[in-house]
């Protein structure tokens, strides 16, 4: 058991339990999964400056603050408690594209090194792959009304059309950025 | 503590992004590159799983464990899910990440996670202040 726990878990374990989760925070309590709210109650939170968006009781939300607090708990007993290996078994066309296309030459860690290390911040892929990837998330997500899980998983779970409109953007800013602007930075 | 709960779920599915690699920039690269199943088949399972769950809550009119009748808001269309969810896109494909993802990388000891999360709270509270210009 604890070493299958230590091994990467294959998509059909790891798809259904966080299909489960759905279900698990409706029957616990009556609440939608989606976690780039977190982001909006954080701001409200801490910065509010008097914007309408972000002047909300945002406490009577802060069940949504625990589930991502977890999350960050979940993040260290799956990587340092549980241990992991040491790189991520991507295929071998994926390592031999990004050999070619970035230059990249150490595959160890859940993130590349030579684009995620702070040293970057120094140089323009620190301020692409941090700042402005990060800034991108973060103002997508609020303007689509949700990310990955709250319109992927929770939304497409609940048949909404407005969750399918979101996820074919997802992909499509995705593969705009994976097949044109990623080929035009390197 | 009525928040307990949600901190303990919060855990499992942290430990699940993690184990499943779904919260590796690498993983994200090969899907969108469409090299390997491994994204699709997390995500489409997901939603198959998430789908059947609802049925079986709608339809027995399930209530949650403090007594109230499970209730699922329909959300409404607005021009923003397919602008913001390119401009989302955009960022995924670079961070390899996404609002969840950057939490369990910030707890597996990935220090750059921070730097993550910090500009995407800077995103969030930009949009919240240009709400009124946008288009929705």
């Amino acid at each position: 058991m604890l070493d299958f726990l230590r091994q990467p878990w294959p998509w059909y374990v790891a798809g259904p339990l966080i299909g489960l989760t759905v279900p698990a925070l409706l029957l616990l309590g009556n609440k939608t999964l989606g976690i780039s709210s977190s982001l909006r109650h954080l701001c409200a939170a801490c910065v509010p400056a008097g914007l309408p968006f972000l002047t909300y009781n945002w406490r009577a939300e802060s069940w949504n603050l625990f589930f991502v607090l977890g999350i960050v708990i979940g993040g260290f007993v799956g990587y340092q408690v549980l241990g992991h290996p040491a790189t991520v078994a991507i295929s071998a066309e994926t390592v031999r594209d990004l050999k070619a296309q970035m230059g990249l030459t150490d595959f160890s860690g859940l993130l590349p090194n030579e684009l995620f290390a702070l040293e970057n911040l120094a140089n323009w892929k620190g301020w692409v792959f941090l700042v402005l990837g990060g800034f991108l998330v973060g103002f997508g997500t609020r303007y689509a009304g949700g990310c990955t899980s709250g319109h992927a998983i929770a939304g497409l779970s609940n048949l909404q059309w407005v969750s399918l409109v979101a996820v074919i953007g997802f992909f499509v800013g995705g593969l705009l950025m994976t097949w044109v602007i990623y080929p035009l930075l390197f | 503590m009525k928040n307990l709960k949600y901190l303990v779920l919060g855990g499992l599915f942290g430990i699940i992004l993690t184990k499943s690699e779904v919260v590796s920039w690498w993983r994200i690269q090969e899907m969108f590159r469409f090299q390997s199943f491994h994204m699709y088949g997390v995500i489409g399972s997901a939603i198959a799983v998430g789908l059947v769950s609802l049925q079986l809550i709608k339809r027995n009119r399930l209530k949650s464990l403090n007594g109230e009748v499970i209730t699922l808001a329909d959300k409404k269309y607005t021009h923003g899910a397919w602008i913001g969810g390119i401009i989302f896109g955009l960022g995924w494909a670079l961070t390899g990440a996404c609002p969840g993802p950057m939490f369990a990388q910030l707890g597996s000891g990935v220090a750059s996670a921070a730097v993550l999360i910090l500009a995407a709270l800077a995103g969030t509270w930009t949009y919240s202040a240009l709400r009124e210009k946008l288009p929705h």
